[in-house]
């Protein structure tokens, strides 16, 4: 309770806050406001934005709806966005976890698989996913969740590793509790708060992967994804430059949103870090 | 010496579970749908089974998987990558022919992305609170979420279409037969945008780090004494704080090598820029997986430098990490 | 040096210093006035939030952000240090005035070498040559009786030990002979041996410079060892002050009066019937090493022994303290007998069992039988969990219904004197008494034949320190308790022990009946340490006793 208050007294994460819930309208309301297929004929080709009522946005060179394509695509970014952060966290917390936990040789062969990830760049590694499983929205979003778990993996590693040292947790220990529910009962709500934080960086780098990926023509071309259409409007960026312009700025306010809505959280959960620490007085 | 030791000592740590990674991503090609010669023959516009087959034998194709990747691996430990179907051409020289481009523009985006982060990381903290830490970070914020992409285009749009002040793409004029100084300064024009298109969220991280870490290490102890013996707010900053802020810096490079090498693909592409990121989405696209394969072992090899360099760096900042703490 | 001998070389009038909106008073300092003359040692003493660490920031003007002094003068020879410029200050800081500080470790550049770090107060404030600085630095780290003076210029923070590090911090502060030098708890993160050494270096450096010292303290033996004069403070205000012999022995105010009724007297507590009873554990031959090194930088691995070939008994009903300085082993032979280490070889009897030679699993079953009170109470403790709730863990882990634990945790909530009533608060709402209150319960809800009692007060202030020392004392006697008591403090040793082993470098030097370990002492390791407490001649309520 009092987090929230905190957060809701930060202008910055109110503006995250409320820009996410724009794009949650607008994905929402995309069926309804725009029901035929996105990627179908709409108009004559290359019009302007804001000439034509019936086509606001203006549309393609192929003839498309961009207002169509923009509502839809908040759709698809934010289900591959959610889907494959929750893949990224769930795998980093299952291996960060036991990692942290056991420490010694667990510890040293699940962090060497760990750095060995984070060796390949991830980008490179997901040309190699889409190349060799295919580009249907379906494994690119398992893919991108694929390439997405070492960094979580690390920082959960890291707060197992001094909250198992607690003296807490070694009180749990002589009464004679369980290591499974160490781990998930005492240890993990403990150490969840800053992983649910780094969740919106994941989170954005989802969205920013698929839109590159996209953007590059490699993932799924039968969705109306915002990089598919700042890719489709490079042809024509000469003299029709809006095209590529306005799924642009959709993709910067959805990551912009997400990543405030994470800084809210992280100056709501952790009050010390933010303005002057408090005083303390020697013991 | 130690720092050395030390660092060569994680270097050749790193080597076997590169080479496992490697075994795994080989045998994960073998599931890709069609294999190089499908993409030599698809080239060439089709051609009959019997030669498709004798193409197979030549490059080893029709073994089983395992005796394959044996030979895989035999050769890369004499860093030979095979040859490139599409390009006729070995794939170690084809990747040499590339690199330096990637190498260049890497080297300026990480320079850029270092020096601006940890500036503007110093002014922000130093004025927390106030309209410049304010500017500086929501410019970082908005930076951070801008695909990059996206950024070059628009900057395609701006300085090369319209105010027609950069070329808007490339790696050089072709054709103009520029040598010396003039070559030079043609290549760092070209250069401009993709830098700064490569370097921009790059630098967003960095002075959200710089900022934070500063803000943290000038609550620490070690600075109030520094206070407490007279030192003035920038001596306090420049020879106390400044060396203490930088190690989570010099650590997120580490990190981030990979990253940036990845950025360079999209990047290559927007400028046409003859690099390894292009050649990696090319080799995608036309399914010379051979070409990728090699291009993910250079790349992970380019990572394990860099990180070595970022050891020998944090060793000489730090001086518990010859102590073995 | 002093040509301002007449007045008072510090004169601080009705300071109040004010505390940002939020925290919990509006006033960190309300009203203070005192005065140190040049060459005396003013104690400002007091406990945890009494406003004295502030008074020290507050004459150094080194005060956080959003703390500021908004009434009342500090005079520093005769300039008043609240209105001075930021330019003035400097000047004055580490020249006129030299300051150390509680953490030594922390308190150092880890980056920079020592010398380097003395050094600088010299570049900052004159124009000497780098030569003459290198030769100022070695000097005055000879003068801080640093063992290796040319091997310590060279070294960085964490090649030295805690009380070098000391001396390092205090070599910086002297640099250039100020005529104040204000020290913030300066030995409380040291070994009581070292914190010896430390005080009498002080002590010793003042005299022959002429300095005035203000040396904040939370800690009555020191202030019996060094003060000239003492003041006492709590909440913010200025209780009392006056000199030493006096506060210490005739107290006053009756703040002052209950606080040093609560300091333990170094004497061993008078022997108690039925100390001769059968052993419920022993120990015998435990030894521990550790291996440390790998992870990111492997093949560094160092093996300590930290506990080696332990033998010890601790007789039914009474209390074992196990007492040694940092690094002694003591903690680890703890977390050994309840089994949260391995320990390599040995055997650990409670009645028939040999817990040593137990699987974990089995150790699990047997759990119940040992349990441990831990230093830390903020630690010690998941913030997650309700208090009642923590309690009742340990029953509700053997089976024993949710309604029925709950019950016995209400029972035991007021067995160690906390209010049932706050069985729903979460453990931050609780005061470092009562959450060590909160873990004592914890404990003794599995009906523990022995409980491991590791340094459960040393974290508390002196007068909380008391009352969980009696609750301890009178809950082993009610509840038939075996007690193993792990502790830096003698005092305290003294207060709750029936017998005392003193451990050294992992193996017992020394144990036996506390009066005779206290009186006779064996080892020449337990004289040094028994010279070293501070204050050792200073009996509370005994005035006769002189003054070190």
């Amino acid at each position: 309770m009092a987090a929230l208050r905190r957060y809701l007294r930060n202008p910055a994460a109110l503006l995250g806050a409320v820009l996410l819930l724009l794009v949650i309208a607008v994905a929402l309301a995309a069926p309804l406001l725009f029901p035929k297929d996105p990627l179908g004929l709409a108009g004559r080709p290359l019009q302007w934005p804001f000439v034509n009522p019936k086509v606001w946005l203006g549309t393609d060179a192929s003839g498309r709806d961009i207002a169509a394509q923009v509502f839809h695509g908040a759709r698809v970014s934010l289900l591959i966005g959610l889907v494959a952060t929750v893949i990224a966290i769930a795998i980093g917390i299952a291996v960060g976890a036991v990692a942290g936990f056991y420490g010694g040789i667990v510890d040293d062969a699940l962090m060497r698989v760990t750095e060995a990830f984070q060796t390949l760049p991830n980008f490179l590694l997901l040309l190699v996913l889409v190349a060799v499983f295919g580009s249907d929205i379906a494994t690119v979003t398992v893919a991108i969740g694929l390439v997405s778990w070492p960094a979580p993996a690390r920082l959960t590693r890291a707060e197992f590793l001094t909250l198992r040292n607690r003296e807490f947790v070694q009180a749990c220990r002589v009464l004679g509790m369980g290591d499974a529910r160490i781990i998930a009962r005492e240890i993990l709500p403990n150490a969840l708060p800053p992983v649910i934080v780094y969740a919106s960086v994941v989170m954005a780098v989802a969205i920013l992967l698929e839109s590159a990926l996209a953007f590059l023509n490699l993932s799924d071309p039968n969705v109306a994804s915002w990089g598919n259409l700042i890719g489709a409007g490079r042809g024509v960026l000469r003299t029709q430059w809006y095209v590529s312009a306005i799924p642009g700025v959709a993709i910067l306010v959805t990551v912009l949103a997400v990543s405030l809505v994470g800084q809210g959280l992280n100056d709501a959960l952790n009050p010390r870090l933010r303005g002057p620490a408090p005083v303390k007085a020697a013991p | 010496m130690t720092i050395l030791l030390l660092a060569l000592r994680r270097l050749a740590a790193s080597l076997p579970t590169l080479l496992v990674i490697l075994a795994g991503l080989f045998l994960l090609l073998q599931l890709a749908p069609g294999d190089t010669v499908d993409a030599l023959m698809a080239q060439m516009g089709g051609g009959d089974p019997a030669t498709a087959e004798e193409l197979r034998r030549y490059y080893g194709l029709d073994l089983p998987a395992a005796a394959q990747l044996a030979r895989y691996l035999w050769r890369l430990v004499q860093l030979d990558l095979g040859q490139s179907a599409i390009y006729g051409k070995p794939v170690a020289t084809v990747i040499a022919e590339r690199l330096p481009v990637t190498l260049l523009l890497m080297g300026a985006s990480l320079t850029l992305a270092f020096l601006g982060g940890t500036l503007l990381g110093i002014l922000a903290a130093r004025r927390i609170g106030h309209w410049p830490d304010t500017l500086i970070s929501t410019l970082g914020l908005v930076f951070y979420a801008t695909p990059s992409f996206w950024f070059g285009l628009m900057g395609i749009v701006l300085f090369a279409i319209r105010l027609g002040w950069l070329p808007a793409g490339g790696f050089e004029e072709v054709g103009a037969g520029y040598t010396g100084l003039i070559r030079i300064l043609d290549i760092a024009r070209h250069l401009v945008l993709p830098t700064l298109t490569l370097a921009l969220v790059f630098l967003a991280t960095y002075l959200r780090i710089m900022r934070a870490s500063m803000l943290e290490v000038m609550s620490l102890d070690y600075v109030r004494t520094a206070r407490a013996k007279g030192l003035g707010e920038t001596g306090v900053i420049v020879r106390h704080a400044l060396r203490n802020a930088l190690l989570p810096m010099v650590t997120l490079v580490g990190l981030q090598a990979g990253t940036m090498l990845g950025g360079s693909v999209v990047v290559e592409s927007v400028f046409a820029l003859p690099g390894l990121g292009r050649l990696a989405y090319e080799s995608v696209v036309q399914r010379d997986l051979n070409t990728l394969l090699g291009i993910v072992f250079v790349s992970a090899l380019l990572v394990i430098t860099v990180n070595f360099a970022v050891d020998l760096v944090y060793g000489r900042l730090d001086p518990r990490i010859a102590a073995g703490r | 040096m002093m040509d301002r001998s007449a007045g008072p070389l510090l004169s601080v009038e009705n300071l109040s210093v004010r505390l940002p909106p939020g925290a919990d008073r509006s006033h960190a300092l309300a009203g203070v006035s005192l005065s140190l003359a040049a060459n005396e040692i003013l104690c400002v003493v007091g406990e945890s939030g009494s406003g004295k660490s502030v008074l020290a920031n507050t004459v150094m003007r080194l005060l956080p952000p959003g703390v500021s002094p908004d009434a009342g003068r500090v005079l520093f020879q005769r300039r008043d240090l609240v209105a001075a410029s930021e330019a003035e200050m400097r000047r004055l800081r580490g020249a006129a005035i030299g300051m150390i500080f509680q953490e030594p470790m922390t308190a150092l550049n880890p980056l920079r070498r020592a010398g380097d770090q003395i050094a600088e107060t010299f570049r900052i404030h004159t124009r000497l040559s780098a030569r003459e600085i290198r030769e100022k630095t070695l000097a005055l780290l000879t003068e801080v009786r640093m063992p290796d003076p040319a091997a310590a210029l060279r070294a960085y923070p964490h090649e030295l030990s805690g009380g070098q590090r000391q001396r390092v911090m205090i070599a910086m502060a002297l640099a250039l002979e100020p005529a104040l030098l204000i020290a913030d708890e300066p030995t409380t993160a040291l070994d009581v041996t070292t914190q010896g050494r430390i005080l009498g270096l002080i002590r010793d450096i003042q005299k022959r410079r002429g300095m005035g010292v203000l040396f904040i303290t939370h800690d009555f033996g020191v202030v019996a060892e060094i003060a000239d004069r003492v003041a006492v403070m709590q909440a913010g205000h200025l209780v009392e002050v006056g000199p030493a012999e006096g506060v210490l022995n005739r107290p006053q105010a009756p703040y002052t009066q209950a606080l040093i009724a609560a300091v333990p007297p170094l004497v061993p507590r008078a022997a108690r019937a039925g100390t001769a009873a059968p052993a419920i554990l022993t120990l015998d031959g435990v030894s521990k090493t550790y291996r440390k090194g790998g992870g990111l930088w492997p093949g560094r691995a160092r093996v300590t022994h930290a506990v080696k070939n332990v033998s010890l008994s601790l007789p039914r009903g009474t209390t074992l303290g196990i007492v040694g300085e940092s690094g002694s082993g003591k903690s680890t032979l703890a977390r050994c007998i309840v089994r949260l280490l391995d320990p390599d070889t040995g055997t650990i009897r409670l009645g028939d069992t040999d817990l040593a030679a137990l699987s974990r699993r089995a150790m699990r079953a047997e759990a119940r039988r040992v349990q441990m009170v831990f230093q830390d109470p903020f630690a010690s403790l998941n913030p997650r969990r309700r208090a009642g709730e923590l309690v009742a863990q340990g029953p509700m882990l053997r089976g024993v219904p949710r309604a029925e634990a709950l019950a016995k945790a209400r029972a035991l909530f007021t067995l160690v004197g906390l209010d049932p009533a706050a069985m729903d608060r979460l453990p931050h709402e609780f005061s470092g008494g009562q959450r060590q209150r909160i873990g004592l319960a914890r404990a003794l809800a599995v009906d523990p034949e022995v409980l491991v009692a590791d340094e459960p007060v040393s974290a508390l202030d002196v007068s909380v320190q008391a009352q969980v020392l009696a609750l301890l004392d009178s809950l082993r006697d009610r509840l038939g308790l075996s007690m193993l008591f792990i502790t830096h403090d003698l005092r305290v040793a003294g207060q709750i022990c029936d017998r005392i082993a003193v451990m050294k470098d992992g193996a017992v030097v020394e144990a036996g009946p506390t009066a005779e370990v206290f009186t006779a002492p064996q080892a020449a390791y337990t004289r040094a340490l028994l010279d070293a407490v501070p204050g050792r001649a200073w009996i509370p309520g005994r005035p006769h006793a002189p003054a070190a």
